[in-house]
């Protein structure tokens, strides 16, 4: 097998991958006869060419590092969960209930009820898939796509018949209470000198990058994180070293599925300030782009969290101001997808051949 | 719930669990041969743009419909080559797939028709129409047998019949051919087929081919048959109802015919809540009825109702050991 | 051109994996009609070898001949063609189809089934007789035993009219009686004028059942003679090069009190098979207890419940203390606790991570050691490290890089680290399983002193081994395991291996 150096594996790579899916998204903008040096230069000052633009693709970045981070942490034990939609969405009716029904005197204490309520509502929703995996050995994949479909009706079932108010026609919870309202960062001192106008993003994005630097040192710098990435490694040699494999399993789970929850607290309460049907609007399922986007680890994830929500403002853009529809970034979610996690031994191939060419002419002077 | 309503709901669960079946006879022929596909939701959604698109344009179901397998093989040929070529993740492929699916068929609609990502209203010979099987006329008025005939059985698009008739030629295909042993030994040890001196990755190609050509069926079928063109995400989910539907069944063609036909039948029931509320005598969400399907699969994927054990070599890349 | 005397002859066959040359410009001629045998140590490339033969491996270099014309093999269709049959030491077999289903895969007479299966059943039928290679044509492969399933391999073989019939390490998992009755089979296939070739690493089989042997070494071929004319101490001495020094020096045991006691082991499989049946014996401190046995007789099992990998039943002692065999303190924590350390049998599945680095590796098992923790909450990666380079240097780990991955290493080295990690603590009883399996000879002397100077340090020592040589030089006493039982302990000293053999086939001439 050749060989391609450590650097090249963890940059370029996934900037290889990503240069394709560019690539090919700009062939399938001219194939629908439009310009994909316009769509560039609008999604760029759209999404990062203004204040005003960062503040929205930070808003959409804080929803993916958190979902991204589930698809991590997942990940490193072994499992693959496709369930992130499912759980944010439960995390999203735990941010509901918390703050429709319980009174909070300020925000703060609000922001602190909401997270836990999300974290426990996104962990319980993927504790039924881990349990059934490490007990009685279903598929995660297909258990949690499964869940993703039921939270779905779930959801429809408690906004329609539960949740919504008296004579209200729409599939929604009320509007929660002022004082659940979070600042948002054009609210926040510091950051108001750079964000003058109302933006989306809000006091969550702070909190998500936190909890990037939490995964970080779950997994690498402590007793749980080592059996985690221990039990996540091909083999049984997890088993030969006493880890309980069934606690692993859950563990890892619950903080995937609590962390997917967590992203409520951006979406559902730092910007609806209510409950809409479908709130996770696709960002469980970007977390998988994410995290393969960002290699699994949680610096990776941050900056491929970052690019989405480029992607994801920029693509908004689109839709706005010119002929190419919004659905273009489902388009590249796709191709990033395809590259970065499906075609990653196609890259790599790639990549190696590339540079024995560069070996091969420096080894042959080497031998005369 | 009288004679003439259970009529109704059977002939709806016929409607709605065809493309079901397609979608889930189109797995099982990848399942089988050692290729997970999570990413039937996005050939079925593509072929169905396909078939639009085209019938559309020339007025020909036939043409929507060769459009419809064009549109799924290419990317039937795309996960083969992400899974097989490069043994690459294949539920990750699958995910992929799905995006790009959803994502590249409006945008196809939209530049061609630009009516918001939707093809144009078919009519005529654009579509699949019903098809008055013989003597369902004259048998009508037989009690019982006549009016079942003539409600549920005649009156398909003949894409019905083809899916029908496909269950027992896949059971045969499956049992009974060459091909059929080598896809099923492929599917559990691809050692076994490989040191026989038959191709891994050409039985494996074949077979994915096989599903994108079923995919192709079930998305023109949306499309043409089922619905008078294409619009966005209009597969709303069934290729993974298929999939549970597969496991359901657990990868089995007769049990898939039965698995299919009843998730067909919760379709079914979704869309008649009044007649859920006469018989269960209370209130019952749709949404629960909904959800029903994906319930089901968990328990079966669970053990709670018999063991659903996958083909042993499902998702994993033939590399020959060392 | 090649010589049409011979049924096989290979020329200047090389294959390289990556890095690795597993065959170095082999030559080879294999005269009809007869036994030949290849012999040589895990990875000396035999197996490569005769993949390559059979169209599983395309060779980098290398012309075949088969009845003398020169034959190109690019595949596995190929080699069956030019009538070459393969048993591989892991079964290609479907487990879930029949016995005729798996004969005829591949071979099919047409696109239709029914007349493949009809034609094949007589086939079979006929084969049976001829051979005494009877199976259930409608049995499914999943019901059957191992030695069964080698048969439907070899009738896959011959059903395709395999002349040239290739079997790699065949009788690794059989049972004395099943391979008394397997060689059986080869010289009856002998007599049919059909050529084998038998692979192995076991001199006793080469001696007894073949006409001409070949040698390998580290992946070249260093010698063909006729067997009649060699004897198992030169075979062995080509083998590995050198004169084999298999006597460890070591001073007479010292047992102290009884630090294990084990009573009436029991453990059953998946599908309920007894794997243990009712084991039972003492382990003392500053003795080495060695199990002799042929793979799959119980050893492993008895490892893992010891290790608390598998649930069993029964009853063990640990100095006066009862371990738990299943459920809660059943499990590789508990057992390191209790002062037990583990160095298993398969190092890639069990014993490290290979992506993992050395150091990550090190903290196996012993990831809760108050040693590699900064406080409550975090780990102290320094320390582990510096612990690692340690023991790396105290083990002559090459290289001696703590932040390699495991699978950078060679498997002495890789094994040393595992040995490194288990013995460093002072154990009171180590369990160690085929310590030297794919180890270079260098290790396993180093590895082996180092198990000597436990036991001489007082630590209790139970070493699971199929070398015999292994087993006879390293044990202070021995017991031999046959089909989930202890046949008998015998005194090293004034055993052999003809004793050994028969209570390892199953024999016992007096109560043990």
């Amino acid at each position: 097998m050749d060989r391609i150096p450590r650097w090249a594996d963890l940059a370029l790579v996934p900037l290889v991958s990503l240069g394709l899916a560019a690539l090919i998204s700009a062939l399938v903008i001219l194939a629908i006869g439009q310009d994909p040096m316009e769509a560039l230069n609008v999604m760029v000052t759209g999404a990062v060419g203004s204040a005003y633009g960062w503040g929205y693709t930070l808003y959409y970045t804080t929803s993916f590092i958190f979902t991204g981070l589930a698809v991590t942490i997942a990940f490193h034990a072994g499992l693959f969960n496709i369930g992130g939609e499912g759980q944010a969405q439960l995390g999203g009716l735990g941010v509901a209930l918390a703050c429709l029904f319980l009174p909070w005197p300020h925000w703060s204490l609000a922001l602190i009820g909401a997270s836990v309520a999300a974290a426990v509502f996104g962990a319980a929703w993927a504790a039924i898939p881990a349990y059934l995996q490490a007990k009685r050995g279903s598929h995660i994949v297909i258990t949690t796509i499964m869940f993703n479909y039921i939270a779905a009706s779930l959801m429809v079932f408690m906004l329609v018949d539960v949740l919504r108010p008296e004579g209200q026609m729409d599939p929604a919870t009320a509007n929660f209470p002022e004082a659940t309202h979070l600042p948002t960062l054009n609210q926040i001192p510091g950051f108001n000198l750079i964000f003058t106008k109302d933006v989306p993003a809000n006091v969550t994005f702070l909190i998500a990058l936190a909890a990037a630097w939490v995964v970080w040192a779950i997994l690498w710098r402590t007793r749980l994180g080592y059996q985690i990435r221990a039990f996540g490694k091909p083999g049984a040699a997890a088993h030969y070293a006493g880890i309980n494999g069934f606690r692993i399993t859950m563990i890892a789970m619950l903080l995937s599925g609590g962390l997917a929850g967590m992203m409520a607290i951006n979406n559902v309460m730092g910007e609806a300030e209510r409950l809409l049907q479908n709130s996770a609007s696709g960002a469980g399922f970007i977390g998988i782009a994410v995290a393969l986007m960002g290699r699994n680890h949680p610096v990776g994830v941050v900056l491929a969290a970052v690019l989405f929500g480029f992607l994801f403002q920029g693509g908004a853009e689109l839709g706005l101001w010119t002929k190419i529809p919004i659905e273009l970034r489902t388009v590249v979610q796709g191709l990033v997808i395809l590259f970065t996690g499906a075609l990653d031994y196609m890259v790599r191939m790639m990549l190696a051949r590339v540079f024995a060419l560069f070996r091969a002419p420096a080894e042959a002077k080497g031998a005369a | 719930m009288d004679y003439a309503t259970l009529l109704q709901l059977l002939d709806s669960t016929l409607r709605l669990g065809t493309p079901l079946l397609l979608a889930c006879l189109a797995g099982l022929y990848s399942e089988r041969a050692g290729i997970f596909d999570i990413g039937l939701e996005g050939k079925m959604l593509m072929a169905a743009m396909s078939a639009g698109a085209v019938a559309a344009m020339t007025g020909s179901v036939w043409l929507g419909l060769l459009a419809a397998i064009a549109g799924s093989m290419i990317f039937a040929i795309l996960h083969g080559v992400a899974s097989i070529t490069f043994r690459g993740n294949q539920l990750i492929s699958g995910v992929a797939l799905n995006f790009l699916a959803s994502g590249i068929t409006v945008l196809i609609a939209q530049a061609l028709f630009g009516q918001g990502g939707r093809t144009p209203p078919l009519t005529g010979d654009g579509r699949f129409n019903p098809i008055v099987l013989p003597f369902a006329e004259a048998l009508k008025d037989v009690p019982v047998l006549g009016p079942l005939y003539f409600e549920v059985i005649s009156g398909h698009s003949i894409l019905v019949y083809a899916a029908l008739a496909f269950v027992p030629m896949t059971w045969w295909l499956l049992y009974r051919t060459r091909f059929g042993l080598r896809l099923r030994a492929v599917g559990e040890n691809p050692a076994s087929v490989d040191t026989a001196g038959v191709s891994v990755k050409g039985l494996r190609f074949a077979a994915v081919m096989i599903t994108g050509v079923l995919c192709g069926v079930a998305g023109a079928y949306m499309a043409t048959a089922l619905q008078a063109g294409f619009g966005r995400e209009m597969t709303a989910g069934r290729g993974y109802i298929a999939l549970a539907a597969l496991i359901f069944a657990k990868w089995r063609p007769w049990q898939a015919l039965g698995a299919t036909m009843l998730f067909g039948f919760f379709q079914a029931l979704a869309l008649r809540p009044d007649v859920v509320e006469a018989v269960v005598g209370r209130k019952v969400p749709v949404s629960m009825l909904d959800a029903l399907p994906y319930v089901l699969t968990v328990l079966v994927l669970a053990g709670f109702v018999g063991k659903a054990i996958p083909p042993r070599a499902g998702g994993d890349p033939y590399v020959k050991e060392r | 051109m090649g010589d049409a005397q011979y049924a096989i002859e290979l020329k200047g066959i090389s294959k390289a994996f990556g890095p690795v040359q597993a065959n170095r410009d082999i030559n080879i001629a294999v005269p009809k009609g007869t036994i030949h045998g290849i012999i040589g140590e895990n990875g000396a490339g035999k197996s490569t070898l005769m993949s390559i033969l059979y169209g599983f491996y395309k060779a980098d270099a290398g012309q075949i001949f088969v009845d003398g014309k020169l034959t190109p093999i690019p595949d596995s269709q190929s080699a069956i063609r030019a009538g070459i049959g393969m048993v591989f030491q892991h079964f290609k077999l479907v487990q879930n189809f029949t016995v005729l289903e798996n004969v005829i895969l591949g071979a099919e007479d047409g696109p239709m089934l029914s007349t493949s299966l009809t034609r094949a059943r007589k086939a079979l039928a006929d084969l049976a007789r001829e051979y005494e290679l009877d199976v259930d044509p409608d049995a499914l492969i999943e019901d059957l035993s191992v030695g069964h399933q080698q048969r439907v391999e070899i009738l896959k073989a011959l059903y395709r009219q395999a002349d040239i019939l290739i079997l790699d390490e065949p009788t690794g998992v059989l049972t004395p009686d099943e391979a008394d009755h397997l060689f059986r089979i080869l010289k009856g296939l002998k007599d049919q004028g059909k050529t084998v070739i038998l692979i192995t690493h076991k001199l006793r089989e080469i001696m007894e059942a073949t006409d001409n042997v070949s040698v390998m070494r580290r992946g070249t071929m260093v010698a063909t003679v006729k067997t009649a004319d060699s004897s198992p101490e030169s075979l062995a001495e080509l083998m590995v090069g050198r004169k084999v020094l298999l006597e460890v020096a070591k001073e007479p045991a010292n047992p102290g009190a009884v630090v294990l006691s084990v009573k009436d082991l029991r453990i059953k499989d998946d599908h309920g098979v007894e794997r243990l049946k009712g084991v039972s014996f003492d382990i003392r401190a500053g003795e080495i207890l060695g199990i002799a046995g042929v793979a799959g007789n119980g050893q492993s099992e008895l490892l893992a419940a010891l290790g608390g990998m598998m649930k069993a039943s029964g009853k063990i002692t640990m100095q006066g203390v009862d371990l738990p065999l299943s459920g809660k303190g059943a499990d590789g924590q508990s057992r390191r606790a209790a002062g037990i350390a583990h160095v298993p049998e398969d190092r890639h599945h069990h014993g490290l991570i290979l992506d993992f680095s050395a150091w990550e590796n090190v903290a196996l098992g012993y990831h809760n050691d108050p040693a590699y923790q900064k406080n409550a909450l975090f780990m102290d990666n320094d320390a582990l490290i510096a612990d690692t380079e340690k023991k790396m240097a105290r083990f002559d780990v090459r290289p001696p890089i703590a932040s390699l991955p495991a699978k950078s290493f060679s498997g002495g080295n890789q094994q040393k680290i595992v040995v490194a990690r288990e013995m460093e603590r002072n154990p009171t009883l180590l369990l160690i399983g085929q310590p030297t399996r794919g180890v270079d000879i260098g290790a396993i002397e180093f590895i082996h002193k180092q198990i000597v100077a436990l036991r001489d340090a007082g630590t209790a020592v139970l070493l699971v081994s199929v070398e015999l040589d292994e087993i006879m030089s390293l044990s202070d006493r021995i017991a031999v395991m046959f089909d989930g039982q202890i046949m008998g302990l015998r005194d090293p000293a004034t055993t052999n291996e003809r004793e050994l053999g028969l209570l390892m086939a199953g024999m016992n001439g007096e109560a043990a």
